[in-house]
């Protein structure tokens, strides 16, 4: 791998983030110091303590409880909206690029008016129609990524498959199927890797973006937007209910955009 | 000019896909309006009544047709909600939008640009290093979350400005401009920080060609060649991610209408979500998509006209 070897501080230092990330979910997933969702009259609004690390919420529940619940909530949002975009993306991009003509030539126009929505948008209305539970919402981001994937993809394709490896791939009897996923395929992954990385931090930005609108993940699920939205009318007496969800969410995206950068150097 | 031609059929082809996407996706929704305004008990007759009244009894060709037509001619229909016409309730609402998302494009242009380039100039520099490093983390940060911090300490802690005391632009319009500034910042913060990496890497794309070698070999100075040769350049590529801002601009809006209480399009989309009021959602949506295509055409346009490369392809 080209990626390695050489000194790549942002690389290394987006991997770093993100595997810690990762990792305070996944403990996240299996334990929490207190119940997210239990409240406690007599703690209410306590700063950061060694008991509460990210202090309590108008109802004493710990935030650092429900800041996990929420990062997990986030996280499996947004890498399933990736990896059904990508999915998609990769097949669309792939058939369209390789063959070309005029389904190409439809999906593509698609495609242009689809992006000329702001995601956000598009994401309200999806869910206005789809509804608004966790795999609904999941569905009407992955639809809406899919262009951003399926435009890169293609792009790559109509580039890899006038190269002599693929004629002679040609002339050795591989058919289409074949030499799109076991010969082009794999050439496009640089390309690809950075779409991924990218289109995480979309999914993050609005999941994150839907919950503090209040049309995104509802209660009693925990999310970091909707944290963000409750905590703003307590902003000046509790600043910490506010600030832990959304440097979080940074580091999340930050994360990523830097593995991003790294991939790109 | 033939190249001109061909965009503005594209742009008109587009923009009839939105809106028949928009009108679509509104039929296929499961519920009735009819059953909606008239309630759950309305009679057979009623229904069929209402739905003559609102020619929902007629083929849906001949309502796509229809509904663009009004459209155009500026009838968006009634909202379910508030009984009033969509037209009416827009029309108050749009300026405000449309003024945040103007001051918000101006706030990315021009912070960008000057710190674009100087962050070029001292790329090589530690500190051009640093402020490198803080551009990323800007990048990162989410407008509505920049937002509370905006309120937290411009408004609550130093008293700058008062959060949710919003002035309108029929009371006081310095006044309105004033409270635009925080939440403008609050969406053009993340994209300058794109934009001066955008222009930064490209800055630094161009001083690795030929021509800039040739400019330093005739006795040009760093300053010289950065900006007589090196930033005309470098400005092409950002052209065209300025479209994409505009959208990103747009979205923004959004979000953080609410973070800091502004009654505009963002907000009325929001709460029409809520009561499902549709003819208010499909018209903000083909009004904002619209917005958006159309900018996009005057920047490849604009683009077109920067680069005498491109026209000739």
């Amino acid at each position: 791998m080209r990626y390695f070897g050489k000194k790549n501080t942002a690389l290394t230092a987006g991997i770093l983030i993100s595997a810690v990330l990762f990792a305070v979910m996944l403990i996240g997933v299996f334990y929490t110091p207190y119940e997210s969702s239990k409240m406690n009259g007599a703690e209410k609004f306590m700063a950061p303590c060694a008991r509460h690390l990210m202090g309590t919420d108008n109802f004493g529940r710990d935030i650092f409880s429900r800041v996990l619940e929420g990062l997990g909530t986030t996280f499996f949002v947004a890498v399933s909206v990736t990896l059904f975009g990508s999915l998609f993306g990769v097949l669309l991009g792939a058939i369209t690029g390789y063959f070309g003509g005029i389904l190409d030539e439809i999906l593509m126009r698609m495609n242009d008016a689809l992006v000329a929505f702001p995601s956000i948008l598009l994401a309200l209305v999806f869910i206005s129609i789809l509804g608004n539970k966790v795999y609904q919402i999941i569905l009407a981001l992955g639809i809406i990524f899919i262009p951003s994937f399926a435009r890169i993809v293609r792009g790559e394709f109509i580039r890899q498959k006038e190269l002599d490896y693929v004629k002679s791939a040609r002339l050795m009897g591989a058919g289409h199927f074949r030499i799109m996923f076991f010969h082009i395929l794999p050439n496009t992954l640089p390309a690809l890797l950075s779409a991924i990385t990218v289109g995480f931090n979309n999914a993050v930005l609005a999941e994150a973006g839907m919950s503090y609108l209040g049309i995104g993940v509802q209660p009693p699920d925990a999310s970091l937007g909707r944290m963000l939205a409750e905590a703003q009318g307590y902003l000046f007496s509790a600043p910490w209910y506010a600030l832990y969800p959304g440097v979080v969410i940074i580091l999340l995206i930050l994360g990523f955009s830097l593995i991003n950068e790294g991939l790109g150097a | 000019m033939k190249q001109i031609g061909k965009k503005t059929i594209t742009l008109i082809i587009t923009l009839l896909l939105i809106s028949f996407a928009a009108f679509l996706a509104f039929q296929v929704i499961p519920g009735d309006p009819s059953l909606s305004v008239l309630g759950m008990d309305a009679t057979e007759q009623q229904i069929a009544a209402y739905q003559k009244q609102m020619g929902l009894d007629r083929p849906m060709p001949v309502r796509y047709v229809s509904w663009v037509w009004d459209f155009v001619r500026g009838d968006l229909g009634d909202s379910y909600h508030y009984g009033t016409s969509v037209g009416g309730l827009l029309g108050d609402k749009l300026p405000v939008t449309l003024a945040l998302t103007a001051v918000s494009f101006l706030f990315i242009l021009g912070l960008s640009i000057p710190f674009g380039i100087l962050m070029a100039r001292f790329a090589d520099t530690r500190f051009g290093r640093l402020v490198n490093v803080v551009n990323q983390t800007l990048m990162s940060v989410p407008s509505f979350f920049l937002g509370v911090l905006l309120i937290l300490v411009f408004g609550l802690m130093l008293k700058w400005f008062t959060p949710g005391e919003y002035i309108s632009y029929r009371e006081s319009t310095t006044g309105f401009l004033l409270y635009l500034i925080a939440p403008a910042a609050a969406i053009a913060i993340p994209k300058t920080a794109m934009v001066i990496k955008f222009l930064r890497s490209s800055v630094l794309e161009q001083r690795k060609k030929d021509y800039v070698r040739t400019a330093y070999s005739k006795g040009n100075t760093d300053n010289r060649v950065l900006f007589i040769h090196v930033l005309k350049n470098s400005c092409i590529p950002v052209i065209t991610i300025l479209g994409m801002i505009i959208a990103d601009t747009m979205a923004g809006s959004i979000v953080v209408e609410q973070v800091f209480n502004l009654p505009g399009v963002g907000r009325l989309l929001v709460s029409s979500i809520g009561y499902r009021d549709y003819p208010v959602v499909q018209a903000i949506i083909v009004y904002i998509a619209s917005a958006v295509v159309i900018v996009n055409f005057i920047v490849d346009m604009l683009y077109r006209l920067a680069d005498p490369r491109i026209r000739e392809e």
